[in-house]
């Protein structure tokens, strides 16, 4: 067993995060060229929606796979592909700096925290939960109408459609938010993440 | 209401816009919903966990992308609920690696001490 997990090749994450990167950098020149270089403002659209919809149907499904899945590890696979899809479709939304975030605080950090729970906490990472079937379909129907409820709202409101403007520098205009407009919550957060650090470290230390 | 979604010409899904993304984020959720009530693993309530507050993240970038008047804000809303889902994950798990040091097992159905 240990001879077959040493013999395996490794599952080659850099080729991953490279291909993860082309498509990122793909996706948002796509959006910057059907915006700066005069391309017809339908042929541009469509690109944009093409994208919409591919990274869309990532997070969908993805999200399935987790509401189908058994096992912890396969499910935390999923929900980084989750995460992904969702950061793309903030670039599509010309939010690129909480994309980068999105990308290295949930994948980078909260995807890995959940995993080393899951490696810590059970004998085999491959123990099964199962619940009543009967469970699952209340659950399943309490979705079910949760996701009509919504959607009918959203569709029959008449949402104002303005668009900001997307420029690009929302970067320095966050830092600059972040220190005048939206200093105390600032505050707050960071001393708040000081307080989590120490009680999470407190919560999970070892007994001697 | 739903059916008025199906059988629009296809400029109709070509023009995305706020709806498209409302709808995403509404599924997300619902799904997010579903992992959480039904994982009986900790690890697997706090992955629904994570699902809700992406829905919401996306719910809020989108409204401040589609709204001419708050351009950021939803963008800055976004980014203290991604420090506080951080925050969340890492108090959950040490929450959870707890709860197994007691009871030996991940099992949240077993954890009944302060039912009434």
């Amino acid at each position: 067993m240990s001879d077959s997990f040493s013999t395996t090749r490794p599952i080659g994450s850099h080729r991953f995060a490279a291909v993860l990167m082309v498509v990122m950098f793909l996706a948002n020149t796509a959006r910057a060229w059907a915006g700066e270089t005069g391309v017809p403002q339908a042929e541009s659209g469509m690109l944009e929606a093409v994208f919409f919809y591919v990274f869309a149907a990532g997070a969908l499904f993805s999200g399935l796979m987790i509401c189908a899945g058994k096992n912890v590890i396969r499910m935390a696979v999923w929900l980084f592909f989750v995460l992904g899809s969702v950061a793309m479709l903030y670039f599509l939304l010309g939010a690129n700096f909480l994309a980068v975030i999105q990308f290295i605080v949930y994948a980078g950090g909260i995807l890995i925290l959940l995993i080393f729970g899951v490696m810590l906490t059970n004998r085999s990472p491959w123990v099964r939960l199962d619940i009543k079937p009967r469970e699952v379909a209340i659950a399943a129907a309490v979705g079910l109408v949760l996701m009509v409820t919504l959607v009918g709202m959203i569709t029959v409101t008449d949402w104002p459609e303005e668009m900001a403007v997307a420029d690009g520098l929302t970067v320095a205009e966050i830092g600059r938010g972040l220190l005048t407009t939206y200093l105390v919550p600032f505050e707050v957060v960071s001393v708040l993440l000081l307080v989590v650090m120490i009680g999470a470290a407190y919560l999970a230390r070892q007994e001697s | 209401m739903l059916t008025d979604m199906i059988g629009q010409p296809l400029d109709y899904y070509l023009a995305v816009g706020l709806t498209h993304y409302l709808v995403v984020s509404a599924a997300l959720f619902c799904m997010g919903v579903f992992v959480m009530s039904t994982k009986r693993n900790a690890i697997g309530i706090l992955i629904g966990v994570e699902l809700v507050l992406n829905a919401v993240n996306l719910n809020l970038v989108a409204f401040s992308r589609y709204h001419a008047h708050s351009r950021l804000d939803g963008q800055i809303m976004a980014l203290f609920i991604i420090v506080l889902a951080a925050a969340g994950a890492a108090v959950g798990v040490a929450i959870a690696m707890n709860y197994y040091k007691n009871h030996s097992s991940i099992d949240v159905d077993r954890g009944a001490q302060l039912q009434g």
